[in-house]
């Protein structure tokens, strides 16, 4: 480094260090509550909802309601959906060519999810799927398999907005399956009415190398309430949510661990301010700021078993193998009449070996994150251990995804990169995929 | 119901297969390995126990049994493709090349069995059949061999002129399936199968190959010159037709690349099994939860490698399980073969470097098993024949266009 840079060097560093000074004076913390801290001044996060709605507490009556998996089949190789399971899927395709592809190029530059959207999501059972009958859901089943056939037809219409519907559900779902009598009580009926509200599983926290089994938000225990801190990253809707189930760390009651809790947006101390990203733009992501956010006892979901954590979160890694999978196959079916139509040196491109092999690799790599997701859901609902599957199908949805999305741009060149076509925004939210923590449940 | 684990009522056959494999196959691997050419005896008495099996009605342990079931029943159906493929998995894991050399359990008899008719497979049922397509100027291009077949109508023969080579268990099986045409100018239309006896004079071993891999399992050359062989050998109907006989003859290959890509699943499971074990001797355990980025550069491989098996296995139990449902599997044969074909080639010679000079040295199988995989993402197909014809399904596409 000569003179010049040297002195230039200094002077940019002084430069920087000024402009920090304000934030850096204001926070006198030094680790993970540092990052907290230094990320709400820069943001401009505001109270998480002010209109949320109230939701009254209700008792349930002590026992929780559960939906049960159909086991009627099991022991038999299948790849045949039932009928209820093609109606779904059906539908679940249809919406996902009318609602959600005409609407996705838009709403990715926006940042936001069409008004109305969630609640026409309603139409095709999307919070109901997970939601048992006694609480007026419309399934007589509990199946991961299920919603992975709606996850995958959804996100065929596009993926940040397949996200955007599908969150809600996340939080039903969690609901449903670990809820006690007095949490499903207060919490489902607001997701089998006509006015779903908007809600997230908040997993996700900023930082490389993120373990959603090593938490840096934590829920402290203070006599009978729980005191959460942290900060989370990249959850959908958050600036619009009424109800959030956040995981954090607990503390203070017995060993530490993971665990999931019921947030209303309402809550002191919950800031939420907008945090777009490469990807999932549609589903208006966001980052969560928790600063002493008390909560009552009955906010913890499972009772804090490290299985139902642990459950959400290969559940949620399933989700994401899903919704690649359904995008994978519209970025397929995209490049085909595509690379078909398009002409160079006289023939069309896909008479190339050089294509035509692409487009081949394309769907080997897209099938085998088919199987390799269904397998995995369809152990969840036999009951068996799907910690492998899962993380397998994980491994694909970052590996295969990516390429899948690379390929697909690839294949249409310059016209990939540009937003005349989805392409571009499937490269975007293919890799997302692959890197997301929790935010959805089959 | 949608269900991906392997059926219920296949666990005793899958428990057998997985015996014979630590039992019969493992123990002599390295004994054939090292003796190519040499006839590993312990096969026969195997074998029996084989047909035992096939018989007990728990669905085939080998190739031959790709016969499509008789049975038109509505609802999913659990048969003899996948259950041939599950059996398959194991009995690789145990040895690909001493699968391969199974008596009776060739290439040949999954032909005869997908193709015969009711009078052939009665005639050639317990004879073990090899198959011989490529020639010494023909390989992936089967639609140009150039062996010949003439109609001698005076003995009601066929007369068969040609060299074929790479005859998998050529030396060893009763039977031959030869590919040969009728008429060399009316192209792929006119290339049908026959059956020839092994001990036909007019088909003479020329040599056996020295390979890479699967050195337990021979691999022939034949001349055939004026080799007379009945007419009621031949497979499939003697007529031209320029729309169905070469799709007949092709139609094997559905069967039997599901069986190849198994062959694939079960080396490569083999070889990740025995780097589970080693990595977990180093202090490495693979942890499902924790996300890849966070855990050993080895375990991460691992993963990867594991994540692609399990998308070969499960490719290879579709692509069988169609074919059990009488569903047009072409291109989801391709699928398997092509995945299960390159990834067990990758997940061996991977597992090697995680192994270091263990993986490479003689003392433990995972070297052999990394030459052995390799021909699986030759024979039956090739790699780059099968993404063609993923590629022209896709594309809607004829050879023409997309060559």
């Amino acid at each position: 480094m000569n003179l010049t840079d040297r002195g230039m060097a200094l002077g940019l560093r002084a430069l920087n260090r000024f402009a920090g000074l304000e934030v850096i004076d204001r926070i006198g913390a030094r680790g993970p509550s540092e990052r907290v801290v230094r990320v709400a001044a820069q943001r401009g996060f505001q109270a998480a909802s002010t209109i949320g709605r109230t939701f009254q507490p209700r008792s349930g009556g002590g026992q929780a309601a559960r939906l049960q998996p159909d086991r009627r089949a099991a022991g038999q190789f299948d790849l045949t959906p039932t009928d209820e399971q093609e109606m779904i899927r059906d539908a679940a395709r249809d919406f996902g060519a009318t609602e959600l592809r005409p609407a996705a190029l838009q709403a990715d530059t926006d940042g936001r999810t069409p008004d109305g959207l969630l609640a026409r999501s309603t139409e095709i059972g999307t919070t109901m799927l997970g939601v048992p009958e006694a609480h007026g859901g419309a399934v007589e089943e509990r199946s991961a398999v299920t919603s992975v056939l709606l996850a995958e037809a959804l996100a065929h219409g596009d993926l940040g907005l397949a996200f955007a519907v599908l969150a809600p559900a996340a939080v039903s779902t969690a609901v449903g399956l670990w809820g006690d009598a007095d949490q499903q009580a207060t919490y489902l009926p607001a997701f089998v009415g006509e006015d779903v509200p908007a809600a997230a599983l908040a997993v996700q926290e900023p930082r490389p190398l993120f373990d959603p089994f090593a938490l840096e938000t934590t829920a402290t225990r203070d006599g009978e309430d729980w005191v959460l801190t942290g900060l989370k990253s990249l959850v959908p809707h958050a600036t619009a949510a009424e109800l959030f189930v956040i995981a954090a760390r607990i503390e203070g009651d017995g060993d530490p661990r993971p665990g999931l809790f019921l947030v209303e947006a309402t809550a002191a101390g919950l800031l939420a301010a907008p945090e777009p990203a490469m990807g999932l733009r549609a589903a208006a992501t966001g980052s969560l700021l928790l600063q002493d956010v008390r909560l009552p006892a009955g906010a913890l979901l499972g009772g804090g078993d490290p299985a139902v954590y642990a459950e959400a979160i290969r559940l949620g890694r399933v989700a994401w193998a899903a919704l690649a999978t359904g995008t994978a196959q519209a970025a397929l079916d995209y490049v085909i009449p595509y690379v078909n139509e398009r002409h160079a040196f006289g023939e069309p491109v896909s008479h190339r070996q050089g294509v035509a092999f692409s487009v081949s690799n394309m769907a080997i790599d897209l099938e085998s994150l088919r199987l390799t997701t269904l397998r995995a859901a369809s152990r969840a609902d036999q009951g068996l251990s799907f910690a492998r599957e899962s993380a397998l199908a994980r491994r694909l949805t970052a590996d295969k995804g990516n390429d899948i999305g690379s390929q697909a741009v690839q294949m249409l060149g310059g016209h990939g990169y540009v937003k005349d076509h989805p392409v571009e925004r499937w490269y975007r939210d293919l890799r997302s995929a692959g890197v997301m923590e929790g935010a959805l449940l089959v | 119901m949608i269900n991906l684990e392997s059926p219920k009522k296949f666990a005793p056959l899958i428990g057998q297969a997985r015996q014979v494999a630590r039992e019969v196959l493992r123990p002599n691997s390295r004994k054939y390995d090292l003796a190519e050419h040499e006839y590993p005896k312990e096969l026969d008495m195997l074998a029996a126990v084989i047909d035992g099996l096939n018989d007990s009605g728990s669905g085939g342990a080998g190739a031959a049994g790709v016969r499509a079931s008789s049975d038109k029943s509505a609802g999913n159906r659990n048969g003899t493709n996948l259950s041939t493929a599950l059996s398959i998995i194991e009995t690789c894991w145990g040895d690909v090349g001493l699968t391969l050399t199974m008596p009776r359990q060739g290439l040949g008899n999954s032909a005869i069995a997908s193709v015969a008719d009711d009078e052939q497979h009665r005639r050639f049922d317990g004879k073990w059949a090899a198959m011989a397509i490529t020639e010494p100027d023909v390989g992936s291009d089967s639609a140009a061999i150039k062996t010949t077949a003439r109609y001698d109508a005076e003995t009601d023969e066929y007369v068969l002129n040609g060299t074929k080579i790479y005859v998998t268990a050529g030396e060893r099986a009763d039977l031959v399936v030869v590919w040969a045409t009728l008429d060399r100018s009316q192209g792929r239309a006119a290339i049908k199968s026959f059956v020839v006896p092994r001990d036909n004079p007019g088909m003479t071993l020329v040599r056996l190959e020295h390979k890479l891999g699967i050195r337990a399992s021979d691999t022939a050359q034949f001349a055939i010159e004026d080799c007379r062989i009945p007419a009621a050998n031949l497979l499939g109907t003697p007529e031209i037709d320029a729309k169905k006989s070469f799709a007949g003859a092709m139609q094997t290959f559905d069967n039997t690349r599901p069986l190849v890509a198994a062959m694939a699943v079960g080396v490569g499971q083999a070889a990740l099994d025995f780097t589970r074990e080693k990595l977990a001797e180093a202090g490495i355990e693979i942890d499902y939860d924790r996300p890849a980025p966070l855990q050993t550069g080895a375990a991460q491989t691992f993963l990867e490698l594991e994540s692609d098996l399990e998308a070969a296995r499960l490719l290879t139990m579709r692509a069988a399980w169609m074919a059990d449902n009488r569903q047009p599997n072409s291109l989801h044969a391709s699928y398997a073969k092509a995945k299960a074909g390159r990834t067990g080639t990758d997940v061996a010679l991977r597992c090697i470097e995680l192994c270091g000079s263990v993986g490479l040295s003689e003392a433990d199988l995972l070297e052999k098993w990394a030459r052995d995989a390799k021909i699986l993402d030759i024979f039956e197909g090739t790699q780059q024949i099968q993404l063609l014809i993923i590629a022209r399904q896709l594309l809607g596409k004829s050879s023409a266009e997309l060559k």
